[in-house]
């Protein structure tokens, strides 16, 4: 079982990540906890000091949090982009395609488990931010740039 | 029409092996119910009054012989020999056991077929109107921007774990047989200056809040459907209500932060992400057109229809609809007969209807929002030969858009969620009225019955709705007049206080009198209620 | 009377807790008296029933009859397919659901 999940290289962020609202009113934390209701844009300007950005998932169901990360990413953001909470083995290659690069489940997955979601679909319909090819890119690749 | 390519085909396939490690898990005891339940959902798989119930995608309501031959195979072997086509233009199976999915799901995909959302909170099967491509007032065939639709928005990593549920539909004519202004998402294909794009409504939808949907764009190009429809979703999974799941669909939100603000913020959106790269090329839309070209149509054809016998005349004049090809028809199949289920049909029909298709329709056949079946393209020449099959197999019900041509919901015979049974009143209501010639002197009368508020019997949009709730643990029935799912559409009104089962069909025959009574020369029951009102109409129920 | 009702997990059958087990039966049904939400647990727990909840119902000279109109169609089957329904002889088995 794996309690925490990581595809950066390197060490994972540890410092504690501090709310939306503590962080635009200071200037020295380094990392961010988004809820649900909040705009995941209000980080923008801050991006560059941002090395961890967590995004809750209270319950599964919600899943504002899938754009809170394409947000980020699509914004330009590098650093470590978390999903902590209500996380499930089901949902994590989705997350990964928004931009999530660890997990932080509050029930430990199953390595075994965690394997086949993420391999299970040699194909993917969409762009989203994982920079996999879609598959209308690869019925086009002459249309397609680099 | 369309093919799977290799990169279809694998997504399929892997969804099949993906949902059957669920189930393993499920009934191993990995997964409990809790975890189980929004994964088997979204595969169209859901636990109903008596068993199991899985819902088949089919998409834009178009198959091929074959598709629909394996649909009654799988009837007649993994269900109680039937199915029952649905107002989205599926088709579910009522009695499945979970161990069983995955194999149904592995014989879908070997014909390109599968359940891949056809529930949950997430973007659902693509509808469309079921004369896409053979009736001559489209401004082009809606159906292959409904495949790039439904290719967009299969497993779309941002909108799985959506509010609640989303439906769209596209449509291409001005006549709307697909009730689009009445889907989460309304595409109505334009031409503007020689191109083609795409009419948006959104807000719309049925349910406990009924609502049209309000024009939101008048104009999207083919190039950037995809980047603006992310754009509409994205605004939706952000600001959508998830605090009451009565409150949580598109329409709700539209409507309480306001049409013009839902189009500001989706405009932002767009503006960011048209940017992106997310809209496929126009070669990828032009490869899926290549798959819905008109087919090789015989030419030299006869238009003559031998109406000698009385029976078929009838259901010609009732049935069947003028194609664009000269010497080609569009035959409807009715699933109405007057003491059958509303969409059911047992796997025989289905595979009748199969060999229809193929001997008779190019080998293709269509599903209708309103629970009928279509071929599309037959030869005037071969109506006779189709009528007689049709007529032996308890199909050829001539009664499209008349009042026993009933939509109706599984309802409490089958349903988890219905407060009454929709069935049984639909029969009554078609026994009343079984009179051809009564049937015919009432014309064009669009009822439907709902046995929840939930409203998947379109109880709103009919010009004679009924809603079945649950009053102290006994069934109940409110009528309601005026609505329309077509391109007038409208909401019906509720007549007044409900009815028993018997109450409710002695209302309706009295609401007819008066519109017979009261219309002028030309008018359908529709037309007589928005001209003098409810009324009337009250005084003779309530009187 | 409470009686303990739900679905076989595995092939989704409605079946009714009849105190040792599950029958297909309605009229099987034992009284689980205040225990049926302790019973839904453990068995569900147990992969045998899914979906289990308690209800209201009365013993009649007709047998076990089950409070709400949606249960006694559950303990029937669809009332407009009497062909599919537990009592496919009798005719006029859909007005018992009434």
């Amino acid at each position: 079982m794996v309690e925490f999940l990581s595809f950066r290289d390197g060490e994972a962020a540890q410092e504690p990540a501090v709310t939306v609202e503590s962080f635009t009113g200071q200037s020295n934390a380094t990392a961010v906890r988004i809820e649900p209701g909040e705009d995941a844009r209000e980080l923008l300007p801050h991006l560059d000091r941002l090395s961890l950005v967590e995004v809750n998932f209270p319950a599964y169901g919600d899943g504002r949090g899938y754009s809170a990360a394409r947000i980020l990413r699509e914004s330009g953001f590098q650093g470590e982009l978390r999903a902590v909470g209500d996380v499930l083995v089901d949902q994590i290659n989705a997350m990964r395609r928004c931009g999530f690069d660890s997990f932080h489940p509050n029930k430990a997955l199953d390595d075994a488990a965690v394997e086949r979601a993420l391999n299970r679909y040699a194909d993917v319909y969409q762009k989203a931010i994982d920079g996999r090819q879609p598959v209308w890119a690869k019925r086009h690749p002459e249309k397609i740039d680099g | 029409m369309y093919r799977y390519d290799s990169y279809d085909q694998s997504i399929v396939d892997a969804r099949v092996e993906e949902f059957r490690d669920q189930v393993q898990r499920r009934l191993t005891g990995a997964l409990t119910e809790d975890q189980f339940k929004p994964l088997r959902l979204m595969n169209g798989l859901y636990l109903q009054l008596h068993a199991y119930m899985l819902r088949v995608a089919i998409p834009y309501g178009t198959l091929s012989g074959k598709q629909m031959r394996k649909l009654g195979e799988i009837a007649a072997k993994y269900d109680k020999g039937y199915g029952h086509f649905t107002t989205r233009q599926n088709l579910q199976y009522n009695w499945i056991k979970l161990a069983d999915a995955p194999d149904i799901l592995a014989e879908l995909a070997t014909v390109e077929m599968h359940a891949i959302q056809t529930s949950g909170n997430c973007i659902r099967n693509i509808s469309s109107d079921q004369y896409a491509g053979v009736s001559a007032d489209e401004v082009a065939d809606p159906r292959p921007w409904a495949e790039l639709l439904r290719q967009w928005s299969s497993f779309h990593p941002e909108f799985t774990y959506l509010p609640r549920k989303f439906k769209i539909a596209v449509i291409a004519s001005d006549d709307d047989r697909a009730a689009m202004r009445l889907h989460d998402i309304g595409l109505k294909l334009v031409s503007k200056d020689g191109v083609i794009g795409a009419e948006v409504y959104a807000g719309g939808g049925m349910g406990r809040t009924p609502m049209v949907a309000p024009l939101i764009r008048d104009f999207v190009a083919e190039e950037e459907i995809v980047s603006y429809l992310e754009a509409c979703l994205r605004v939706y999974n952000r600001y959508g209500r998830r605090d009451n799941k009565y409150k949580a669909r598109i329409k709700i939100l539209v409507h309480e932060i306001g049409v013009e603000e839902y189009k500001r913020q989706v405009e932002e959106e767009f503006a960011h992400m048209r940017e992106l790269g997310l809209n496929p090329p126009t070669e990828e839309l032009d490869r899926i057109r290549a798959f819905f070209a008109n087919p090789a149509y015989e030419t030299g054809l006869s238009e003559d229809v031998d109406r000698t016998d009385p029976a078929f005349a009838l259901w010609v004049d009732r049935q069947v609809t003028a194609h664009k090809a000269p010497g080609y028809a569009i035959v409807n199949i009715s699933l109405k007969p007057l003491t059958g289920i509303p969409g059911d049909a047992s796997a025989e029909q289905i595979e009748l209807v199969a060999s229809l298709a193929e001997q008779y329709s190019l080998d293709e056949l269509r599903v209708t929002h309103a629970q009928n079946l279509v071929l599309p393209h037959v030869r005037k020449a071969d109506l006779y030969a189709i009528w007689q099959k049709l007529e032996e197999a308890g199909l050829a019900e001539a009664n499209l858009d008349l009042i026993t041509d009933i939509i109706a919901c599984p309802g409490l015979d089958y349903c988890a969620l219905a407060n009454a049974r929709s069935i049984p009143l639909a029969q009554k209501i078609a026994q009343r009225f079984a009179d051809a010639e009564r049937q015919a002197e009432l014309g064009e009368l669009k009822l439907k019955i709902s046995g929840c508020i939930n409203a998947c019997g379109h109880h709103h949009a009919g010009h004679i709705g009924i809603l079945g709730v649950d009053r102290k643990g006994v069934e109940n029935f409110q009528l309601l007049l005026g609505g329309s799912g077509a391109q007038d559409a409208s909401l019906g009104q509720i007549t007044g206080p409900g009815f028993s089962e018997d109450g409710v069909v002695d209302a309706i025959e009295k609401v007819t009198d008066i519109y017979l009574a009261e219309r002028t020369d030309g008018e359908r029951f529709l037309d007589t209620y928005r001209r003098i009102g409810m009324k009337p109409f009250k005084e003779a129920i309530y009187g | 009377m409470k009686i303990l009702t739900g679905n076989d997990l595995v092939s989704g059958d409605v079946i009714w807790w009849a105190g040792d087990g599950w029958s297909r039966q309605v009229g099987d049904s034992a009284d689980v008296g205040d225990h049926g939400d302790d019973l839904a647990r453990t068995e569900e727990a147990a992969l045998r029933v899914v979906g289990a909840y308690v209800i209201d119902a009365t013993l009649t000279d007709d047998g076990i009859r089950p409070a709400h109109i949606k249960d006694r169609i559950r303990a029937l089957g669809p009332t407009v397919r009497p062909d599919l329904n537990l009592k496919p002889n009798d005719a006029d088995a859909g007005n018992w659901v009434i």
